[in-house]
């Protein structure tokens, strides 16, 4: 079977300005993927057009098999979508928005209340089912767009933003949600915090000035850091200048950076080659130079920074 | 079809959610009664017709209509829930027609609430009630004509202001187009024909030919193509210019 959701060679452009620049890529099921990138990148212009709201300049969008220039019919009723920001009929209430949200997704009677109640539960809304959305807080108004996309079970869910603008405690919710529906569907969501990124996606793709520049699951990401692998030691030692001098002779070590020193306890980064593991060598030499170490600790990296590097296209380790 | 008729439940309801559409029918009632009794004369005439009702439509519905129907698409726009309902499994002609017919529908909703008007005349008289009913399904098809242009304009603006006085002065422009005012401007240069076929563009002649109690088939055919022409334009309208 191919992927759930296959973009080939997408580009938009809005008179001068290029926002979506030949992007290529695909979702399967059971996929969640993070769509990563500054504001204006391109993300919502893209999700744009694989749900069929904009047509692209060129390019392809296929959705569970089927073209959406060929059949937007199949394809739309395929995808659950949460447009940025959660718009919806103010002046309804949840119940009349998403009793007609059902009723042109095709159910009617049992069916229909069955999904509705379904819908209602997941996203906990009983409460506030009758009074007009207009009234309803901001947590409140993302989980009725949330019932909206997911209210037919769709195979595909693009979601831009789901998460901005909420409290903790509801960032949570949501992701919980998002992770609780992962397994049967492909996901696509878009987002600017990173920590969503770990916390529900099983992979990332980088967008910058409408291109494609980074694809790969999260810990992949990480591993194109400057910082992964590299070590953080915290020594307490009379000869700081001395154990700097072993370090950088260390083999596999490119680069030491002594980011603090105080009360004769100094920190040291300590950056390797390649990304290579150093830890072990690291280590020895402390033991050989009888160093009191308070912490040894190994990074991941960065995604914030590898976001940073690959978006403004400053210093990144080249992979 | 199934879809368009939710479209329209759910545009309807909505005209009822908000006091939109009980501001709305109490001013038209007013109004057309205002127009009816002091402009036209009702009980002065001393006649059992409805004609001062009727005459004054077109002019009320000039500022009426557009009222009704600036927020069709502009408030979609503005809230960015165009971007829902056109990402959701219906074609774009579903949605354009639901919208429209809703506020169709709602417009014959307060046109038939002007009974009283009718019961009057048969109270006092013995009126035609053929040319009364022409008169009214003359009047619901020009009102119909009148919202086809506005919900077009409401699809290229996000603002409801703008929507509303375009769409009037775009009705008022086919309102007079029979009329001295428009077809002198072209009188000096533009040959016979297109003068001719500007005149006959006009609301009221094939407005007033109706409420003289003649159905005639060409009057249809008029109506029905210009809402036809514009609920095209509307269409066309949303699709160039979704991204905005």
């Amino acid at each position: 079977m191919g992927a759930m959701v296959e973009i080939k060679n997408l580009s938009k452009r809005f008179g001068p300005i290029t926002a979506v620049d030949d992007i290529s890529f695909a979702v399967q099921r059971g996929e969640v993927l993070g769509f990563l990138g500054p504001n204006g990148a391109g993300k919502s212009t893209t999700m744009k057009m694989i749900t069929g709201f904009l047509a692209p300049d060129s390019g392809s969008v296929r959705v569970g098999g089927d073209d959406l220039e060929l059949s937007p019919m199949a394809v739309k009723q395929r995808i659950g979508y949460l447009p940025e920001g959660a718009p919806l009929y103010a002046d309804m209430t949840p119940y009349a928005f998403l009793d007609f949200c059902a009723e042109i997704r095709g159910f009617r009677g049992d069916e229909k209340r069955r999904h509705l109640d379904d819908v209602v539960a997941k996203v906990h809304i009983e409460q506030v089912l009758s009074q007009p959305i207009a009234t309803l807080s901001k947590g409140f108004k993302r989980r009725v767009g949330l019932a909206q996309a997911i209210l037919h079970d769709p195979e595909v869910l693009i979601l831009d933003e789901p998460t901005d603008g909420l409290d903790p405690n509801q960032k949570h919710e949501v992701r919980t949600l998002i992770r609780t529906m992962a397994t049967e569907k492909a996901i696509i969501l878009s987002t600017h915090i990173l920590e969503e990124v770990d916390a529900v996606c099983t992979r990332a793709v980088i967008i910058a000035h409408g291109r494609l520049v980074c694809d790969g699951t999260p810990a992949e990401l990480e591993a194109r850091s400057r910082l992964h692998n590299a070590v953080t030691l915290l020594v307490r030692s009379g000869a700081i200048n001395g154990a700097q001098q072993q370090l950088r002779a260390l083999a596999g070590v490119d680069s030491v950076e002594l980011l603090e020193e105080h009360d004769g306890v100094a920190r040291f980064q300590i950056y390797p080659k390649d990304g290579h593991s150093i830890v072990s060598s690291v280590g020895e030499a402390a033991r050989e130079g009888g160093w009191r170490i308070e912490e040894l600790r190994v990074e991941r990296g960065r995604l914030d920074e590898v976001f940073r590097a690959v978006t403004t296209g400053s210093t990144s380790r080249e992979v | 079809m199934g879809h368009t008729w939710t479209i329209l439940k759910r545009e309807l309801a909505s005209y009822f959610t908000t006091p939109i559409a009980y501001v709305f029918i109490v001013i038209y009632l007013f109004l057309s009664g205002i127009f009816a009794f002091y402009l036209g004369n009702f009980f002065g005439r001393g006649q059992a017709d409805l004609n001062s009702f009727f005459t004054f439509h077109p002019w009320l519905y000039l500022f009426i209509i557009p009222a009704l129907s600036m927020r069709l698409w502009a408030e979609e726009r503005r809230s960015g829930t165009i971007e829902l309902l056109l990402t959701l499994p219906i074609t774009m002609w579903q949605a354009v027609a639901g919208k429209f017919l809703a506020a169709w529908a709602f417009m014959a909703i307060a046109l038939a609430l002007t009974f009283p008007m009718w019961w009057t005349v048969n109270y006092l008289g013995e009126p035609d009630n053929g040319v009364i009913v022409a008169s009214y399904i003359g009047s619901l098809l020009m009102g119909g004509a009148f919202l086809a242009i506005g919900a077009c304009i409401s699809s290229l603006t996000r603002n409801q202001v703008i929507a509303f006085i375009v769409t009037a002065a775009a009705c008022l422009l086919f309102v007079l187009s029979g009329h001295p005012l428009v077809l002198d401007f072209f009188k000096g240069w533009a040959p016979a024909f297109l003068l001719q076929a500007i005149s006959s563009f006009g609301f009221l002649s094939h407005f007033d030919s109706i409420t003289k109690g003649i159905i005639d088939l060409r009057d249809l055919v008029y109506f029905a193509s210009f809402i036809a022409f514009w609920l095209f334009a509307n269409v066309v309208v949303i699709e160039m210019k979704k991204a905005d």
